[in-house]
């Protein structure tokens, strides 16, 4: 446990153990399907609106009703947001789960249990409070059928009065969560209300935690990656979306439908966009290239049993280079895998989507803020390298609720690439779809339709020369390849360049990307105040890999490459890309286990890797 | 000595002032004879005598002998030859992002009936504008001549195999599914292929055709149901069909007893001279039983099967504007600063 300067389970008879102030990691554990989300939301909420900062991480099953979830809050006044390993506050609902979510717990950590689940029998080195739900809920809501949904509110109200939450806070939190309904926000109110009263007068603050006001969240927005990405397709300019549901990626064309549905009808009444639930991947990713063929901005959502459909039509936009952007939220494979669980188990198979000679562009968020301004990048990079480009979220990011900065609107105009017109056709009388006219191996393109005799052209994934006619002549087939490569070389200084965090020239270096980036802020500084190790940190944001990749490790001894999968996916990556000589300078950390990845996993096994 | 010049009379054009050379492809790689060059050929003429701007259209096709065929006609319409059996899907979404672009998918029994038949079976169901023509040989044409799902029980391969399964009937199942406009012909019934391809061009929805089309090199031989000779034999024709385009007069008069006169979304009429008495080609579940009954008794029954002209597309059941999505300008696609600002008011 992080605060281990207390005993507080010897503070009692009314000596105030000592305070541990805007850092503690709360887990509220309940079956799904029983209404604890918007309790959980609020509570977040409110933390957030003291100016706290803090993050919300759902852990749910595969499974609509019935089953386990642990909901985890961390408040934390240095900033950090990553998963913490210990948990110091236990809200324990589920019968099923008590006794292990108890026995799981550090000593001097904190239990508020449903009266007749009777735990404070398990364990004597923790702090134990019961609450009667079922005796506190019946007064404050008459229906029966309500009550369920209504019991997880009562915690909210005793959470507020053990930790000093503001009520006005909660109360505002709760405006918000049942926005137009006022009647649902009068009867959570009152449970939250009827916890807070039952803890103010039968509970005897034993635990050291507390919230204070601090200032850290000022303008801060909260908000999800998918509903991020689905506002920045919409900035983005998307005119097309197709997608087949599939956990975690679902949330993303839901909310982009209602994003659309509210902004871009047009003054006629009528749709500027369209979208279409597909029979599978498969048609989701050729509806997309066939939408990107003729010039429509076309995306899909999907995870990665849709990625593994998407192969083969993959390879054909690859080939035949069709612009689409596809939106991976990775989650645990292989197979099924854990569909509930986080992972960046895609990358590789995802680089090399398809047969033959295969490369993607990949770009990387880590934040709410990327998810929604890598959708403008991906759109404009598809259209100007005429190819798919997959955005590589990951469930951590996609469906967790998250603090950013609030998104700036858009300052560069929307790309569109090399498109030739019915004008410039006039002009030059006619073209080669494939023939590098500019040397940055990207060709012209029309769209069907464009109204010129010289406009069409033959799209094909069989061997084509620059004219795009049928060939199976070896020099005209390495030519178009090789040519094609130059395209994703110079895709090299287009992709978001990464982010060097610190490049103090010390022999440690780590290189992490997408979520993990939140757990290696925090193990840098454990690792700084613990070890007196200063290690650098570069985050890569995307694939092919830029200039400042290749620096950092000439630059460095030792480059740990921290990643959420089993096979160092890309380390591999980098191993191909990076001069011989520099291969042995890298390092893998790679944890897979579904959990968002957590700060001391990393610091621990940089230090025993360190030899420290 | 002549004291004229004799000059070449102007090439006889259509009603946007092209010649039907202006409809003409590459020269076809397709074995001599296939039944496939036979379609390209109606589909030039039809298209030709349509007077289809060929900018406007596009040619999506899938993987096989037929689904090269868009090469040999209509260089100046875009192809798109795409991935085995997934035509429909790379079809679906060209139409979306250009609702203005006349699509004539070209598919073959083993793209549509094997690999193919799950995104066959929901395009039929959304009602897409497209023409969607199966090039219908029974065979694998490409691969060299295994048996494919439209093949007839106790059809056989050169090799003597027989086919111990039961075909599916596409027309059949687009019917059933919600295509608009079915029908089914054959590549060597020149007149009735050529008809229903015009009319095909006047459906506002998806046509569905099922053109019988021999391979020459895999399965014309005895014992095959799906060779020229078989189909001399066994056709059927339900209908003697004829089309009148909206924009020729009509002056031949028909006798409304013996004639179902349709009249197409663009006001083009099509006619066909019942060959069989009280055929109701609007009537759906006849349809269907009437394919039936041809399978059992061993014809191959061509003509319009079913037509519908009031179901609205999937175009226009998805409201999207009448500006093709593609070319939206930023102003359109790019919602305010104002709008980005309330959105994070609401996150706030
Ligand atoms: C995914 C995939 N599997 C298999 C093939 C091999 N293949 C090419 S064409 C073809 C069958 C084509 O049959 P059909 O559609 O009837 O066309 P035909 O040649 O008879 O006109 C097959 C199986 C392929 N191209 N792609
Ligand atoms: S193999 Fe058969 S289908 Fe293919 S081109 Fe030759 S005749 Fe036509
Ligand atoms: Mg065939």
């Amino acid at each position: 446990m992080a605060t281990t300067d207390v005993a507080p389970h010897q503070a009692t008879g009314g000596v105030q153990p000592k305070r541990v102030v805007n850092n503690m990691s709360l887990q509220v554990a309940t079956v799904n399907g029983s209404g604890s989300q918007s309790s959980n939301t609020v509570l977040l909420r409110s933390i957030f609106q003291m100016g706290v900062p803090v993050s919300g991480k759902n852990l749910f099953p595969s499974n609509i009703a019935g089953l386990p979830t642990w909901y985890t809050i961390r408040a934390n006044k240095d900033g950090y947001i990553a998963r913490k390993k210990e948990i110091d506050f236990v809200i324990a609902m589920n019968p099923e789960t008590a006794q292990e979510d108890v026995m799981s717990l550090d000593p001097g950590a904190v239990v508020l249990y449903d009266e007749p689940l009777n735990l404070s029998k398990l364990r004597n080195d923790l702090i134990f409070y019961s609450v009667p739900y079922d005796k506190l809920v019946a007064p404050v809501c008459p229906e029966a059928k309500l009550r369920k949904l209504v019991r997880n509110m009562i915690y909210v109200g005793v959470v507020a009065r053990l930790l000093e939450i503001d009520m006005a806070e909660v109360e505002k939190a709760i405006r918000k969560q049942f926005a137009k309904k006022v009647k649902a926000a009068n009867l959570n109110m009152a449970a939250v209300q009827a916890g807070f009263d039952y803890a103010a007068a039968s509970l005897t603050k034993q635990d050291p935690y507390f919230i204070q006001r601090m200032d850290k969240t000022r303008g801060k927005i909260i908000v999800d990656g998918n509903s991020a990405a689905a506002l920045g397709c919409m900035f983005a300019g998307v005119t097309v979306v197709t997608w087949y549901p599939i956990t975690p990626s679902s949330s993303l064309v839901e909310t982009l439908i209602d994003y659309l549905k509210e902004h871009r009808i047009g003054p006629d009444g009528k749709a500027t966009f369209a979208v279409v639930q597909a029979e599978d991947e498969l048609a989701a990713i050729g509806m997309v290239v066939g939408a990107g063929w003729a010039g429509a901005r076309s995306m899909t959502a999907t995870a990665g049993p849709g990625i593994s459909l998407m192969s083969e039509f993959g390879g054909l936009a690859y080939y035949a280079e069709v612009p689409g952007v596809i939106w991976d939220i990775q989650r645990v494979g292989p197979s099924t895998g854990l569909p509930t669980r986080t992972s960046q188990g895609d990358i590789l198979s995802t680089a090399f989507l398809s047969h033959g000679d295969t490369k993607h562009i990949l770009l990387i968020p880590n934040s709410v803020a990327e998810c929604f301004s890598m959708a403008q990048d991906a759109f404009n990079l598809a259209e100007q390298f005429q190819t798919l480009v997959f955005v590589m979220s990951d469930l951590d990011l996609g469906m967790n609720n998250w603090m950013s900065d609030p998104f700036e609107y858009p300052t560069t105009p929307i790309k569109r690439g090399k498109v030739l017109t019915k004008e410039d056709l006039d002009r030059l009388g006619g073209f080669a779809r494939y023939k590098d006219v500019d040397g940055d191996g990207i060709g012209y393109r029309t769209l069907p339709g464009t109204d010129h005799p010289a406009a069409a052209y033959f799209t094909r994934g069989t061997g084509h020369n620059e004219k795009s006619q049928y060939s199976e002549r070896p020099d005209d087939f390495e030519h178009n390849m090789e040519r094609i490569n130059r395209k994703f070389e110079t895709a090299r200084s287009f992709v978001p360049r990464p982010e060097l965090i610190s490049n103090a020239k010390t022999k440690v270096g780590i290189i992490a990307y997408g979520t993990s980036h939140w757990a290696i802020l925090e193990s840098r500084d454990q690792l700084r105040k613990e070890y007196n190790i200063e290690a650098d940190y570069l985050r890569i944001r995307a694939y092919p890999f830029t200039r400042e990749v290749h620096e950092f490790i000439e630059q460095h001894d030792r480059v740990y490459v921290v990643e959420q999968n089993r096979d160092a996916q890309m380390l591999s990556l980098l191993k191909l890309d990076v001069r011989p000589e520099l291969v042995t300078r890298l390092r893998s950390i790679a944890h897979i286990h579904g959990l968002p990845l957590d700060a001391r996993s990393v610091t621990d096994e940089l230090i025993s890797m360190e030899g420290k | 000595m002549a004291s004229t010049p004799s000059r070449t009379p102007p090439p006889k054009t259509n009603r946007i002032g092209l010649t039907v050379l202006d409809y003409r492809g590459g020269k076809t790689t397709l074995c001599a004879g296939c039944g496939h060059n036979a379609i390209s050929e109606r589909i030039i003429d039809a298209m030709y005598e349509m007077g289809v701007p060929p900018e406007r259209v596009i040619k999506p096709s899938g993987i096989g002998c037929s689904s090269k065929s868009p090469a040999y006609f209509m260089s100046r319409s875009h192809s798109f030859n795409a991935v085995h059996g997934r035509m429909p899907s790379v079809a679906t979404g060209a139409v979306l992002a250009n609702r203005r672009l006349i699509a004539l998918g070209v598919s073959g029994d083993g793209d549509t009936a094997s690999i193919g038949i799950g995104q066959f079976v929901h395009l039929m169901r959304r009602n897409l504008p497209i023409i969607y023509i199966i090039e219908d040989n029974g065979v694998y044409g490409l691969t060299k001549g295994q048996f494919s799902a439209t093949a007839d029980l106790g059809s056989k391969l050169k090799t003597g195999v027989i086919n111990d399964l039961p075909p599916i009937d596409t027309c059949a199942m687009a019917i059933t599914l919600g295509a608009t406009f079915v029908g089914r012909s054959f590549s060597g019934d020149k007149k009735q292929l050529h008809s229903m391809l015009k009319a095909a061009i006047a459906h506002n929805g998806t046509v569905m055709l099922d053109v019988v089309s021999p391979c020459v090199t895999f399965n014309d031989h005895e014992g095959s149901t799906k060779s020229y000779k078989y189909m001399k034999d066994h056709e059927e024709p339900l209908q003697d069909i004829s089309f009148v385009p909206a924009f020729e007069e009509i002056n031949v008069e028909y006798d409304p007893g013996a004639t179902v006169e349709v009249t197409m979304h663009d006001g083009s009429h099509l006619r066909l001279r019942k060959l069989e008495e009280d055929y109701d080609p609007t009537d759906k579940i006849n349809a269907i039983k009437r394919l039936g009954e041809a399978h059992d008794k061993n014809e191959v029954l061509t003509g319009v099967f079913y037509v519908n002209t009031q179901a609205p597309n999937f175009i226009e059941m998805l409201n999207i504007t009448d500006e093709p999505l593609a070319t939206l300008p930023e102003s359109v696609t790019r919602p305010g600063r104002e709008v980005l600002e309330k959105a994070m008011e609401e996150l706030r």
